[in-house]
Protein backbone atom coordinates (compact mmCIF):
# COMPACT_ATOMS: atom_id res chain seq x y z
CA UNK A 1 0.00 0.00 0.00
CA UNK A 2 2.23 2.74 -1.23
CA UNK A 3 0.09 4.91 -3.45
CA UNK A 4 0.38 8.57 -2.61
CA UNK A 5 -2.81 10.49 -2.49
CA UNK A 6 -3.18 14.00 -1.30
CA UNK A 7 -0.11 15.85 -0.27
CA UNK A 8 -0.34 17.77 2.96
CA UNK A 9 2.03 20.54 3.87
CA UNK A 10 4.59 18.28 5.55
CA UNK A 11 5.41 18.74 9.17
CA UNK A 12 3.14 21.68 9.70
CA UNK A 13 0.62 20.19 12.12
CA UNK A 14 0.66 21.19 15.76
CA UNK A 15 0.20 18.38 18.31
CA UNK A 16 -3.44 19.40 18.69
CA UNK A 17 -4.03 19.34 14.96
CA UNK A 18 -2.37 15.95 14.68
CA UNK A 19 -4.55 14.62 17.46
CA UNK A 20 -7.64 15.83 15.62
CA UNK A 21 -6.53 14.23 12.34
CA UNK A 22 -5.76 10.95 14.07
CA UNK A 23 -9.22 10.97 15.61
CA UNK A 24 -10.76 11.18 12.17
CA UNK A 25 -8.59 8.42 10.76
CA UNK A 26 -8.85 6.14 13.79
CA UNK A 27 -12.64 6.33 13.91
CA UNK A 28 -12.87 5.22 10.30
CA UNK A 29 -10.24 2.51 10.72
CA UNK A 30 -11.66 0.94 13.87
CA UNK A 31 -15.27 0.96 12.69
CA UNK A 32 -14.06 -0.46 9.37
CA UNK A 33 -12.33 -3.26 11.28
CA UNK A 34 -15.50 -3.98 13.27
CA UNK A 35 -17.74 -4.03 10.20
CA UNK A 36 -15.34 -6.35 8.38
CA UNK A 37 -15.91 -8.90 11.15
CA UNK A 38 -19.44 -9.31 9.77
CA UNK A 39 -18.11 -10.71 6.50
CA UNK A 40 -19.94 -13.97 5.82
CA UNK A 41 -22.00 -13.68 9.01
CA UNK A 42 -24.72 -11.16 8.17
CA UNK A 43 -28.40 -12.17 8.36
CA UNK A 44 -28.79 -12.25 4.58
CA UNK A 45 -26.44 -12.20 1.61
CA UNK A 46 -27.52 -8.72 0.57
CA UNK A 47 -26.68 -7.28 3.98
CA UNK A 48 -23.37 -9.09 3.97
CA UNK A 49 -22.50 -7.20 0.80
CA UNK A 50 -23.69 -3.90 2.22
CA UNK A 51 -21.71 -4.24 5.45
CA UNK A 52 -18.55 -5.24 3.57
CA UNK A 53 -19.10 -2.30 1.26
CA UNK A 54 -19.29 0.10 4.16
CA UNK A 55 -16.24 -1.47 5.80
CA UNK A 56 -14.31 -0.91 2.57
CA UNK A 57 -15.47 2.70 2.39
CA UNK A 58 -14.31 3.28 5.96
CA UNK A 59 -10.93 1.62 5.46
CA UNK A 60 -10.48 3.79 2.37
CA UNK A 61 -11.24 6.88 4.42
CA UNK A 62 -8.84 5.72 7.11
CA UNK A 63 -6.05 5.26 4.55
CA UNK A 64 -6.47 8.78 3.21
CA UNK A 65 -6.81 10.33 6.64
CA UNK A 66 -3.91 8.49 8.24
CA UNK A 67 -1.65 9.20 5.27
CA UNK A 68 -2.60 12.84 5.56
CA UNK A 69 -2.00 12.80 9.32
CA UNK A 70 1.40 11.19 8.84
CA UNK A 71 2.43 13.77 6.26
CA UNK A 72 1.14 16.61 8.38
CA UNK A 73 3.13 15.26 11.30
CA UNK A 74 6.31 15.23 9.22
CA UNK A 75 8.02 12.41 11.07
CA UNK A 76 7.86 9.98 8.19
CA UNK A 77 5.12 7.78 9.56
CA UNK A 78 2.91 6.36 6.81
CA UNK A 79 -0.58 4.91 6.97
CA UNK A 80 0.70 1.43 7.79
CA UNK A 81 2.88 2.57 10.65
CA UNK A 82 0.05 4.59 12.10
CA UNK A 83 -2.44 1.74 11.74
CA UNK A 84 -0.29 -1.19 12.77
CA UNK A 85 2.42 0.10 15.06
CA UNK A 86 0.61 2.35 17.47
CA UNK A 87 -0.51 1.05 20.84
CA UNK A 88 -3.94 1.42 22.37
CA UNK A 89 -3.10 4.58 24.31
CA UNK A 90 -2.05 6.33 21.12
CA UNK A 91 -5.29 5.57 19.32
CA UNK A 92 -7.72 8.47 19.22
CA UNK A 93 -10.98 6.86 18.11
CA UNK A 94 -14.11 7.31 20.16
CA UNK A 95 -15.11 4.33 22.30
CA UNK A 96 -18.39 3.92 20.40
CA UNK A 97 -16.68 2.50 17.31
CA UNK A 98 -14.54 -0.06 19.15
CA UNK A 99 -17.44 -1.75 20.96
CA UNK A 100 -18.13 -5.33 19.90
CA UNK A 101 -20.63 -5.71 17.06
CA UNK A 102 -23.25 -7.49 19.16
CA UNK A 103 -26.29 -8.56 17.18
CA UNK A 104 -27.29 -7.13 13.81
CA UNK A 105 -29.52 -4.56 15.50
CA UNK A 106 -26.69 -3.19 17.58
CA UNK A 107 -24.38 -2.89 14.60
CA UNK A 108 -27.07 -1.16 12.58
CA UNK A 109 -27.96 1.32 15.31
CA UNK A 110 -24.29 2.11 15.88
CA UNK A 111 -23.80 2.64 12.15
CA UNK A 112 -26.72 5.02 12.17
CA UNK A 113 -25.62 7.03 15.21
CA UNK A 114 -22.04 7.28 13.99
CA UNK A 115 -22.62 7.83 10.26
CA UNK A 116 -25.01 10.70 11.06
CA UNK A 117 -22.16 12.28 12.98
CA UNK A 118 -19.75 11.65 10.11
CA UNK A 119 -22.14 13.25 7.63
CA UNK A 120 -22.12 16.46 9.66
CA UNK A 121 -18.41 16.34 10.35
CA UNK A 122 -17.35 15.65 6.75
CA UNK A 123 -19.80 18.29 5.57
CA UNK A 124 -18.05 20.88 7.68
CA UNK A 125 -14.58 19.58 6.90
CA UNK A 126 -15.26 19.94 3.18
CA UNK A 127 -14.53 23.62 3.59
CA UNK A 128 -11.49 23.13 5.81
CA UNK A 129 -8.57 25.55 5.59
CA UNK A 130 -6.47 22.39 5.12
CA UNK A 131 -7.00 21.75 1.40
CA UNK A 132 -5.96 18.09 1.56
CA UNK A 133 -8.35 17.41 4.40
CA UNK A 134 -11.14 19.27 2.59
CA UNK A 135 -10.69 17.03 -0.45
CA UNK A 136 -10.74 13.84 1.65
CA UNK A 137 -13.87 15.05 3.45
CA UNK A 138 -15.68 15.89 0.21
CA UNK A 139 -15.02 12.36 -1.06
CA UNK A 140 -15.93 10.71 2.24
CA UNK A 141 -19.12 12.71 2.65
CA UNK A 142 -20.78 10.86 -0.23
CA UNK A 143 -19.96 7.54 1.40
CA UNK A 144 -21.14 8.64 4.82
CA UNK A 145 -24.45 9.80 3.37
CA UNK A 146 -25.03 6.37 1.91
CA UNK A 147 -24.08 4.68 5.19
CA UNK A 148 -26.51 6.90 7.05
CA UNK A 149 -29.43 6.29 4.74
CA UNK A 150 -28.81 2.55 4.77
CA UNK A 151 -28.50 2.38 8.56
CA UNK A 152 -31.51 4.66 9.05
CA UNK A 153 -33.62 2.35 6.86
CA UNK A 154 -32.63 -0.63 8.95
CA UNK A 155 -33.07 1.16 12.26
CA UNK A 156 -36.65 1.96 11.25
CA UNK A 157 -37.27 -1.55 9.91
CA UNK A 158 -36.04 -3.22 13.08
CA UNK A 159 -37.50 -0.72 15.54
CA UNK A 160 -40.86 -0.72 13.79
CA UNK A 161 -40.70 -4.39 12.81
CA UNK A 162 -41.72 -7.33 14.97
CA UNK A 163 -41.98 -7.22 18.76
CA UNK A 164 -38.69 -9.10 19.01
CA UNK A 165 -36.82 -6.85 16.57
CA UNK A 166 -38.17 -3.79 18.34
CA UNK A 167 -36.88 -5.03 21.69
CA UNK A 168 -33.47 -5.80 20.22
CA UNK A 169 -33.22 -2.40 18.56
CA UNK A 170 -34.28 -0.71 21.79
CA UNK A 171 -31.70 -2.72 23.75
CA UNK A 172 -29.07 -1.67 21.21
CA UNK A 173 -29.99 1.99 21.57
CA UNK A 174 -29.98 1.73 25.38
CA UNK A 175 -26.53 0.15 25.25
CA UNK A 176 -25.00 2.57 22.74
CA UNK A 177 -26.55 5.86 23.76
CA UNK A 178 -24.22 6.68 26.69
CA UNK A 179 -21.23 6.29 24.36
CA UNK A 180 -22.49 9.06 22.08
CA UNK A 181 -21.87 11.72 24.73
CA UNK A 182 -18.15 11.42 24.08
CA UNK A 183 -18.60 12.69 20.52
CA UNK A 184 -19.50 16.13 21.82
CA UNK A 185 -17.13 16.42 24.78
CA UNK A 186 -14.92 19.50 24.54
CA UNK A 187 -11.16 19.12 24.17
CA UNK A 188 -8.12 21.36 23.61
CA UNK A 189 -7.59 19.74 20.20
CA UNK A 190 -11.07 20.84 19.13
CA UNK A 191 -10.49 24.40 20.25
CA UNK A 192 -7.13 24.67 18.49
CA UNK A 193 -8.41 23.17 15.26
CA UNK A 194 -11.56 25.27 15.24
CA UNK A 195 -9.50 28.42 15.85
CA UNK A 196 -7.24 27.55 12.89
CA UNK A 197 -10.26 27.04 10.58
CA UNK A 198 -9.30 23.42 9.98
CA UNK A 199 -12.42 21.81 11.31
CA UNK A 200 -15.34 22.22 13.66
CA UNK A 201 -15.14 21.62 17.39
CA UNK A 202 -17.19 18.46 17.66
CA UNK A 203 -19.35 19.97 20.40
CA UNK A 204 -20.70 22.41 17.79
CA UNK A 205 -22.32 19.51 15.98
CA UNK A 206 -24.45 18.19 18.82
CA UNK A 207 -27.66 20.08 18.05
CA UNK A 208 -27.50 19.28 14.33
CA UNK A 209 -26.78 15.65 15.12
CA UNK A 210 -29.85 15.43 17.33
CA UNK A 211 -31.90 16.99 14.53
CA UNK A 212 -30.75 14.21 12.22
CA UNK A 213 -30.96 11.32 14.64
CA UNK A 214 -34.01 11.89 16.82
CA UNK A 215 -36.68 11.93 14.06
CA UNK A 216 -35.43 8.59 12.73
CA UNK A 217 -35.41 7.04 16.20
CA UNK A 218 -38.95 8.34 16.70
CA UNK A 219 -40.06 6.83 13.39
CA UNK A 220 -38.44 3.58 14.52
CA UNK A 221 -40.68 3.80 17.62
CA UNK A 222 -37.59 3.72 19.84
CA UNK A 223 -37.36 5.55 23.14
CA UNK A 224 -34.29 7.74 23.47
CA UNK A 225 -32.65 7.10 26.86
CA UNK A 226 -31.95 9.97 29.22
CA UNK A 227 -28.42 11.32 29.31
CA UNK A 228 -26.33 9.98 32.21
CA UNK A 229 -23.18 11.46 33.80
CA UNK A 230 -21.06 8.54 32.52
CA UNK A 231 -18.74 9.52 29.70
CA UNK A 232 -16.14 7.54 27.77
CA UNK A 233 -12.93 9.11 26.55
CA UNK A 234 -11.50 6.97 23.78
CA UNK A 235 -10.59 10.11 21.88
CA UNK A 236 -8.11 10.95 24.64
CA UNK A 237 -6.60 7.46 24.40
CA UNK A 238 -8.51 6.01 27.35
CA UNK A 239 -10.23 3.05 25.77
CA UNK A 240 -12.60 0.28 26.80
CA UNK A 241 -11.36 -3.25 27.47
CA UNK A 242 -12.37 -4.19 23.92
CA UNK A 243 -9.75 -2.07 22.22
CA UNK A 244 -6.67 -4.11 23.15
CA UNK A 245 -8.22 -7.29 21.76
CA UNK A 246 -9.20 -5.55 18.55
CA UNK A 247 -5.68 -4.24 18.02
CA UNK A 248 -4.12 -7.60 18.88
CA UNK A 249 -6.10 -9.13 16.02
CA UNK A 250 -5.56 -6.27 13.61
CA UNK A 251 -1.85 -5.73 14.23
CA UNK A 252 -0.66 -9.30 14.71
CA UNK A 253 1.07 -9.77 11.36
CA UNK A 254 2.83 -6.42 11.36
CA UNK A 255 4.01 -6.96 14.94
CA UNK A 256 5.38 -10.37 14.03
CA UNK A 257 7.15 -9.15 10.90
CA UNK A 258 7.61 -5.42 11.44
CA UNK A 259 8.40 -3.44 8.33
CA UNK A 260 7.49 -6.29 5.96
CA UNK A 261 6.40 -5.25 2.46
CA UNK A 262 2.91 -6.41 1.48
CA UNK B 1 -37.57 -13.12 9.22
CA UNK B 2 -38.69 -15.75 6.79
CA UNK B 3 -37.09 -15.85 3.42
CA UNK B 4 -40.47 -15.77 1.68
CA UNK B 5 -40.82 -12.16 2.81
CA UNK B 6 -37.84 -11.32 0.60
CA UNK B 7 -39.23 -11.52 -2.92
CA UNK B 8 -37.15 -11.52 -6.07
CA UNK B 9 -36.51 -8.23 -7.88
CA UNK B 10 -35.18 -7.89 -11.40
CA UNK B 11 -32.55 -5.19 -11.83
CA UNK B 12 -32.07 -2.95 -14.87
CA UNK B 13 -29.11 -0.58 -14.98
CA UNK B 14 -28.27 2.25 -17.32
CA UNK B 15 -24.54 2.87 -17.27
CA UNK B 16 -23.09 6.35 -17.22
CA UNK B 17 -22.92 6.75 -21.01
CA UNK B 18 -25.55 4.16 -21.79
CA UNK B 19 -28.71 4.95 -23.70
CA UNK B 20 -30.99 2.37 -22.23
CA UNK B 21 -31.50 0.27 -19.14
CA UNK B 22 -30.22 -3.26 -19.54
CA UNK B 23 -31.27 -6.21 -17.47
CA UNK B 24 -28.26 -7.21 -15.42
CA UNK B 25 -29.55 -9.65 -12.83
CA UNK B 26 -31.77 -10.04 -9.82
CA UNK B 27 -31.66 -9.56 -6.04
CA UNK B 28 -33.74 -10.53 -3.04
CA UNK B 29 -35.00 -7.65 -0.91
CA UNK B 30 -37.95 -6.97 1.38
CA UNK B 31 -39.12 -3.91 -0.53
CA UNK B 32 -38.31 -1.59 -3.41
CA UNK B 33 -36.21 0.84 -1.39
CA UNK B 34 -33.86 -1.85 -0.14
CA UNK B 35 -33.88 -3.59 -3.51
CA UNK B 36 -32.44 -0.38 -4.97
CA UNK B 37 -29.72 -0.21 -2.30
CA UNK B 38 -28.82 -3.84 -2.76
CA UNK B 39 -28.76 -3.52 -6.54
CA UNK B 40 -26.52 -0.52 -6.22
CA UNK B 41 -24.06 -2.46 -4.03
CA UNK B 42 -24.09 -5.56 -6.19
CA UNK B 43 -24.37 -4.25 -9.74
CA UNK B 44 -23.06 -0.70 -9.96
CA UNK B 45 -20.18 -0.42 -7.49
CA UNK B 46 -21.63 3.03 -6.96
CA UNK B 47 -20.46 4.63 -10.16
CA UNK B 48 -22.03 8.01 -10.26
CA UNK B 49 -24.45 8.96 -12.99
CA UNK B 50 -26.05 5.57 -13.41
CA UNK B 51 -29.73 4.87 -13.20
CA UNK B 52 -31.22 1.77 -11.65
CA UNK B 53 -34.68 0.28 -12.10
CA UNK B 54 -35.90 -2.53 -9.93
CA UNK B 55 -39.12 -4.34 -10.58
CA UNK B 56 -40.66 -7.17 -8.63
CA UNK B 57 -40.25 -10.34 -10.65
CA UNK B 58 -44.01 -11.03 -10.21
CA UNK B 59 -44.78 -7.93 -12.23
CA UNK B 60 -42.99 -9.12 -15.33
CA UNK B 61 -45.01 -11.01 -17.89
CA UNK B 62 -42.85 -13.02 -20.26
CA UNK B 63 -43.73 -14.36 -23.66
CA UNK B 64 -44.24 -18.07 -23.91
CA UNK B 65 -41.26 -19.88 -25.45
CA UNK B 66 -43.62 -22.47 -26.92
CA UNK B 67 -45.41 -19.71 -28.84
CA UNK B 68 -42.21 -18.67 -30.59
CA UNK B 69 -43.27 -19.81 -34.10
CA UNK B 70 -46.49 -17.80 -34.24
CA UNK B 71 -45.04 -14.76 -32.46
CA UNK B 72 -41.79 -14.25 -34.29
CA UNK B 73 -41.40 -16.35 -37.40
CA UNK B 74 -43.92 -14.73 -39.79
CA UNK B 75 -41.80 -11.62 -40.22
CA UNK B 76 -38.75 -13.48 -41.36
CA UNK B 77 -39.51 -14.08 -45.05
CA UNK B 78 -41.28 -10.83 -45.90
CA UNK B 79 -38.59 -8.36 -46.71
CA UNK B 80 -41.15 -5.59 -47.35
CA UNK B 81 -42.06 -5.63 -43.64
CA UNK B 82 -38.65 -4.24 -42.71
CA UNK B 83 -37.94 -0.54 -43.24
CA UNK B 84 -34.35 -1.17 -44.23
CA UNK B 85 -34.34 0.61 -47.60
CA UNK B 86 -34.43 4.14 -46.23
CA UNK B 87 -31.45 6.41 -45.56
CA UNK B 88 -31.83 7.81 -42.06
CA UNK B 89 -31.23 11.58 -41.88
CA UNK B 90 -28.37 12.50 -39.54
CA UNK B 91 -30.58 14.51 -37.20
CA UNK B 92 -32.71 11.51 -36.34
CA UNK B 93 -29.83 10.25 -34.23
CA UNK B 94 -30.09 6.93 -32.47
CA UNK B 95 -32.79 4.55 -33.53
Amino acid sequence: MSEQTLAAAPGTATPEQLEYLLRLGDNALILGQRLSEWCGHAPVLEEDMALANMALDLVGQARLLLTHAGQSEGRGRDEDQLAFLRVERDYRNVTLVELPNGDFGRSVVRNFLFSAFQVLLYGRLSSSADAGLAAIAAKSLKEARYHMSHAAEWTIRLGDGTAVSHDKAQAALDYLWPYTAELFAASPADDAVAAAGIGPAWSELEAEWEDLVLPVLAEATLTVPARVPFKTYGKFGRHSEHMGHLLATMQYMQRTYPGAQW
Amino acid sequence: MERKEWPLWEVFVRSRNGLDHKHCGSVHAPDAKLALQVARDVYTRRQEGVSIWVVKADNIVASDPDAKPELFDPAEDKIYRHPTFYQLPEEVGHM
